[in-house]
């Protein structure tokens, strides 16, 4: 189409007159802003752990499946820095994620009808990003880990002391599980495996078995965005928790 | 809520060859939406403007345009939505080439249409022969049943940046048609494949899904999330999932994988 | 002037329902079709269509069949209908929806996964199939892709102005691109005109910029006879508030799922306006009616589901007696149904009254009075070939006359594009086969371009917005749905004076999309109709259906119930009125309608 000639001349990047760019800025300052966190938590190689508490951002702690790996890097490895990048390309392939970091870090586009700063367009799932067709199975990583999150739960709530402990630490923790699943389980690639990919839904039992499964997942979808932030919120509030708590800053609040 | 007074209306006139903004005072009335005032303008101060409309109540999807640099119908967008002393200025859609004031050649969605094989229905049960018609349950066709919601609008495809910046048309067929492609392949009784076509030549892979197709659409169709985004697991199921790849190549013949 | 020659052997004008049908159906049978339309693709009047498609498919109630459908058509016609067209609808629409459905149409469900059907005003049974509130758009999509697919070629944005005969037969149709002004000759063996009604011509109106009656206004100047034009249908329930959505339909769906009526002082005065027609099957309580909504098949309908003209007449009483709300119309309430059951089965009036008015329809009532909707009469055609007076030119959808009498049921104007439509692409095709193309007449070409291209070329005019908005004024005010000699007298004259000043219009600006001359060529067509309806009017001395004399309040039995009113150019070119006899029904027909014969009342209550 020889339409690119022919566009108007007017508005270059955008006639919006709104507060189109606060979204992106939110969006840089955010993600931003954790990711420059959890950066400095994986080399602090420190505070992971208080009491009960184990940190979301080294657990679980893999240095003991793979102590050779010390033997390549000249700094001392973390746990965070083991476990952290399962769920980072959980998060960089997520579909969600992938309309922020797109928006905001590449804005291709920055806001919907306003042009975005890069010279070059777009150009579909090239090289590295075809690793986003793979997101599914950083998902199943996910669950994996998912299923350890519950269990420091389970800890922070005294599973192995023997006697119930309900302090203001456990409650954080259980919060973070439960946004993380609501955000995990809500995975639009888990949309179409467990009942999306069908084209029929009252065909036989098993599809109508699916299709309630979909309809669960399809109800946590919907806010999927809302999902994703709270989620990476409350990672941040629970690490912090438990490094404070670790320093000393803080002191946990204890019912039981 | 009555708003008295005139309102300027900055509206473009000019064809490809060149044109400008133009501002017309017009009298307020309650309710009145863009189009209204923009009809007014027609009909006292100049007639040769060219817009276009049909049904006034956002159903046929003929008014769109960019209204503040915000892609809208403009049936739909009431004149009280923005600053009562600011001008209100309506812009044809940038994404297509220019005819005349608001007017823009959008021929090429319907030639993108075109190319989409239609619905091929698949056995029937001797019931459904009989009956000349599909049984099939409404929980099946709910979700198609949103994509067919479509007025043809075009703003999603305007607002498209493949389509509006990069001017991609022929890596990307677009949001519209990446539903109309959802909503044959997602139906119970259809029986062709579009999977290689959705991904080659249609180009989901294009899409980026940063969204603003849903965030404009008058019709509140949820493209990317429930059209384009299951496109594109299908898509993965086909030619990325090695899991399911396998189970393909076992079972031969199935292009429908369950 | 310079024009370019395209050839063909059917050319469809108009892509809504019935042209596309017809395309589909002449391009099947492998003629070479064009289709032609003033909008884009899809975009035509009916994509707004709402509530449903009349078929009766005995889906939800068993106890449905043509036989009924045929009866309710031909009673809420008043029995003026075409009693063939009336059968052959009532026989071939089920399978023309079905036909729908295997070309990729999705109609809402029924529980057992069979397409669903809804009630509406004078059917007797759950007969609309239906997809929400957007039953049109389904349509006119589902068309499109199966037209796009076969093979039709499309030219959008073009308008004919001039239909062209030799020797007596129809052999082309000259039309102009909106986009560049440019001209086209069609040449040609059959033409199909689809184009639709003529509510332009009023004030307060659901229609569109499209509806200015090009459909009638060409047949009519190629010779052929216009039929049942006093036949406007007003329907009751529009939008009246704010004014600027003043006339915007809100579907009869709505009381199809249980909308009340009721008048400024809370009363639901629907049970005041019974006629005897309707009082066997019409609920006469309150509870009756709610018992009916909820499916008890031994409760009878609700009066709110009355035939059109009556529940329009009823509102406009209540208005005139000082019962109407602030705003000139009556409260429609769908507010005491479950909020979630309103915007799954009305989305598209939820979104209308939540945008444009700031009203919320699952709390509040909504306000609404009636607006001209629908032209029952048009040109008037063979039941079967769907060819009008014109031999090689055919009629179908809203602008042919004869299926719908003297009121139109909800719902069978869909069903009719699609019966009709496929009729007409059919006949159409057979001409093509049995007739050689001829050429038209150069001379008739030029002077026809002539006429096209004066506004433009005419320095200093009439504004051709203000003169429509003028003849809108005229017909809401003279013709409206109360009529009366004095002022059908007055109008006519007022329309032969607009005539002349129409033959001044002028339009600034080039040829490139340009809106004011499109118009001042369109209100030529507008003019037409507009005399043709005015005229049609003053004959016809009674009130029957659409057509309310307050001069002759009674439905004439003698006289009237026999006769057609038609129009046709005069030998002096002047309009000719004159009346012809119904087509007579035979035995079987006669005995399905009998019965109910003797009720035909209008009843005008206090
Ligand atoms: C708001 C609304 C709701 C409705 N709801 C229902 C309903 O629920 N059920 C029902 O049965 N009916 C309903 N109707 C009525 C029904 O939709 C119409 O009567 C029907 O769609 C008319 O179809 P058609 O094919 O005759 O014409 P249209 O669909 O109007 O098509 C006319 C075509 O002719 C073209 N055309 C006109 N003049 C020219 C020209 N000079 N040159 C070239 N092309 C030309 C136009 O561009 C257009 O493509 C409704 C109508 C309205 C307005
Ligand atoms: S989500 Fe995809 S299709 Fe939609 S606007 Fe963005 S890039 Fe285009
Ligand atoms: S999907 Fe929505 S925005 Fe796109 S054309 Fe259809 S109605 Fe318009
Ligand atoms: S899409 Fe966001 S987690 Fe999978
Ligand atoms: S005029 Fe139909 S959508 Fe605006």
């Amino acid at each position: 189409m020889a339409a690119a000639t022919q566009q108007l001349a007017w508005g270059r990047f955008t006639l919006r007159r709104d507060a189109w760019w606060l979204q992106p800025l939110l969006v840089i300052l955010g993600l931003g802003g954790f990711g420059l966190y959890s950066t400095y938590r994986v080399f602090e190689n420190a505070h992971y752990v208080a009491g009960l508490y184990q940190s979301p951002l080294g657990s679980p702690d893999l240095r003991g499946y793979v102590p050779w790996l010390q033997a390549f890097v000249p700094f001392t490895i973390s746990p965070a820095l083991l476990i952290l990048p399962f769920p980072l390309l959980f998060r960089l392939t997520c579909y969600y994620y992938r309309k922020a970091y797109y928006r905001s870090f590449f804005t291709m586009p920055p806001a919907c009808a306003v042009r975005g700063a890069s010279s070059h367009a777009y150009p579909g799932e090239r090289g590295i990003f075809l690793l986003q067709n793979l997101h599914r199975f950083f998902l199943y990583l996910a669950i994996l880990i998912l299923v350890i999150l519950w269990y420091d739960t389970a800890l922070a709530f005294g599973l192995e002391t023997g006697h119930l402990v309900v302090g203001l630490g456990g409650f954080l923790f259980l919060g973070n599980v439960i946004l993380l699943s609501g955000y995990t389980f809500g995975c639009h690639s888990l949309r179409h495996l467990v009942g999306g990919k069908l084209d029929c839904y009252s065909c036989d039992e098993g599809s109508k078995a699916r299709y309630k499964v979909w309809q669960r997942v399809s109800w946590l979808n919907t806010n999927h965005m809302g999902w994703a932030w709270a989620s990476l919120f409350s990672i941040w509030a629970v690490d912090l928790f438990v490094r404070f708590l670790d320093i000393g800053l803080i002191r946990d609040v204890r019912l039981l | 809520m009555a708003q008295r007074g005139n309102v300027t209306m900055r509206l473009w006139r000019g064809t490809a060859a060149g044109g400008q903004f133009v501002d017309y005072q017009v009298a307020r009335e309650e309710g009145m939406v863009v189009l209204d005032a923009v009809h007014a303008v027609q009909a006292q101060q100049a007639n040769d403007l060219s817009v276009r409309w049909n049904c006034k109540a956002g159903k046929c999807g003929s008014c769109s345009a960019e209204v503040n640099g915000y892609p809208r119908l403009m049936c739909m967008t009431r004149l009280d939505l923005f600053d009562p002393g600011e001008p209100i200025t309506v812009a044809p859609l940038k994404t297509f080439p220019l005819v005349k004031d608001l007017v823009t050649n959008v021929r090429w969605n319907f030639e993108s249409a075109k190319r989409i094989p239609p619905l091929k229905p698949g056995p029937l049960t001797a019931e459904e022969q009989r009956k000349g018609e599909f049984q099939m349950m409404q929980q099946d066709v709910d979700r198609i049943q949103e994509f067919r919601k479509c007025i043809e609008c075009f703003l999603c495809q305007d607002t498209c940046h493949v389509l509006r910046d990069a001017q991609d048309t022929d890596k990307f067929f677009g949001p519209r048609q990446m539903i109309r492609l959802a909503n044959l392949e997602m139906h119970p009784k259809d029986s062709a494949d579009r999977i290689p076509m959705i991904k080659k030549e249609a180009g989901v892979g294009m899409c980026n899904i940063t969204k603003c197709c849903t965030e404009v659409c008058p019709e509140h169709i949820r493209i990317t999330d429930n059209g384009i985004i299951p496109l594109k697991e299908r898509v993965v199921d086909r030619y990325y999932d090695p899991v399911t790849m396998l189970l393909n190549a076992l079972r031969p013949g199935n292009t429908k994988l369950r | 002037m310079q024009y370019r020659i395209e050839a063909f052997d059917v050319v469809v004008v108009g892509a809504g329902g019935a042209g596309l049908r017809a395309a589909i159906e002449a391009s099947a049978r492998g003629k070479r079709t064009a289709i032609i339309c003033k909008s884009l693709l899809g975009k035509a009047h009916t994509v707004m269509a709402e509530g449903g498609v009349a078929a009766a498919l005995r889906n939800v109630d068993e106890r449905d069949n043509w036989q009924v459908h045929f009866r309710d058509t031909m009673r809420g016609g008043k029995f003026l209908n075409n009693w063939r067209m009336a059968q052959l609808h009532a026989q071939e629409a089920p399978e023309r929806v079905r036909e729908l459905e295997r070309w990729g149409a999705v109609f809402d469900r029924t529980k057992d996964g069979w397409i669903n059907q809804r009630n509406f005003g004078g059917h007797a049974y759950p007969r609309l199939a239906h997809v929400g509130d957007r039953t049109g758009l389904e349509i006119i999509r589902t068309l499109q892709d199966k037209g796009v697919h076969g093979g039709i070629a499309v030219f959008m944005e073009h308008t004919v102005v001039k239909l062209f005969k030799s020797e007596g037969r129809i052999c082309g149709a000259l039309c102009y691109e909106r986009e560049t002004g440019r001209f086209l000759l069609f040449k040609c063996k059959a033409i199909v005109l689809a184009t639709g009604g003529v509510g332009r011509c009023y004030k307060v109106t659901s229609n569109s910029w499209e509806y200015t009656g090009d459909g009638q206004a060409l047949g009519y100047e190629a010779g052929a006879d216009l039929m049942d034009m006093e036949f406007t249908q007003f329907h009751p329930t529009a939008m009246v508030w704010p004014p600027s959505v003043k006339g915007i339909l809100v579907t009869e769906g709505v009381r199809g799922e249980g909308g009340i009526l009721r008048n400024s002082k809370g009363e639901r005065f629907m049970f005041k306006y019974i006629s005897p027609l309707f009082a066997k099957e019409t609920a006469d309580t309150e509870e009756e009616a709610k018992r009916w909504l909820e499916g008890d098949k031994a409760a009878r309908r609700p009066p709110e589901l009355l035939t059109r003209d009556e529940v329009a007449r009823a509102i406009r009483n209540e208005v005139k007696q000082g019962r109407g709300t602030k705003h000139g119309g009556v409260f429609l309430d769908i507010s005491w149904r479950d909020p979630a059951f309103v915007k799954a089965k009305l989305p598209s009036m939820y979104h209308q009254f939540k945008e444009l008015a700031g009203v919320d329809i699952t709390k509040e009532p909504m306000e609404v009075g009636p607006t001209m909707h629908y032209h029952m009469g048009g040109l008037r055609v063979d039941a079967e070939s769907a060819m009008t007076t014109v031999p090689g030119l055919f009629a179908a959808g809203e602008v042919a006359a004869g299926l719908h009498g003297a009121n139109r049921l909800g719902g069978n104007s869909l069903s009719d594009l699609l019966v009709f439509g496929k009729r007409a692409g059919e006949f159409a095709a057979t001409w093509a086969e049995r007739h050689e193309a001829r050429e038209p007449d150069a001379a008739e070409v030029g002077a026809a371009l002539q006429g096209a291209m004066a506004p433009l070329e005419r320095e200093q005019g009439e504004n051709p917005f203000a003169l429509q908005a003028e003849l809108q004024q005229v017909m809401q005010d003279l013709v409206g749905m109360i009529r009366e000699r004095g002022e059908l007298g007055q109008a006519v004259e007022r329309i032969q004076e607009l005539k002349k000043r129409a033959q001044q219009c002028a339009a600034p600006g080039n040829r490139m999309y340009n809106a004011g001359w499109h118009t001042a060529l369109d209100i030529q067509h507008l003019l037409v109709s507009a005399e043709a309806i005015t005229r049609s009017a003053l004959l016809r001395e009674e009130s029957r259906g659409a057509h309310t004399r307050d001069d002759f309040p009674q439905t004439d039995k003698e006289k009237w119930s026999k006769v057609n009113v038609l129009c046709r150019p005069g030998a002096d070119g002047a309009m000719s009125v004159t009346t012809e006899p119904l087509p007579a029904w035979p035995d079987d027909a006669r005995k399905l309608i009998e019965g109910t014969l003797e009720a035909v009342t209008t009843k005008e209550a206090a």
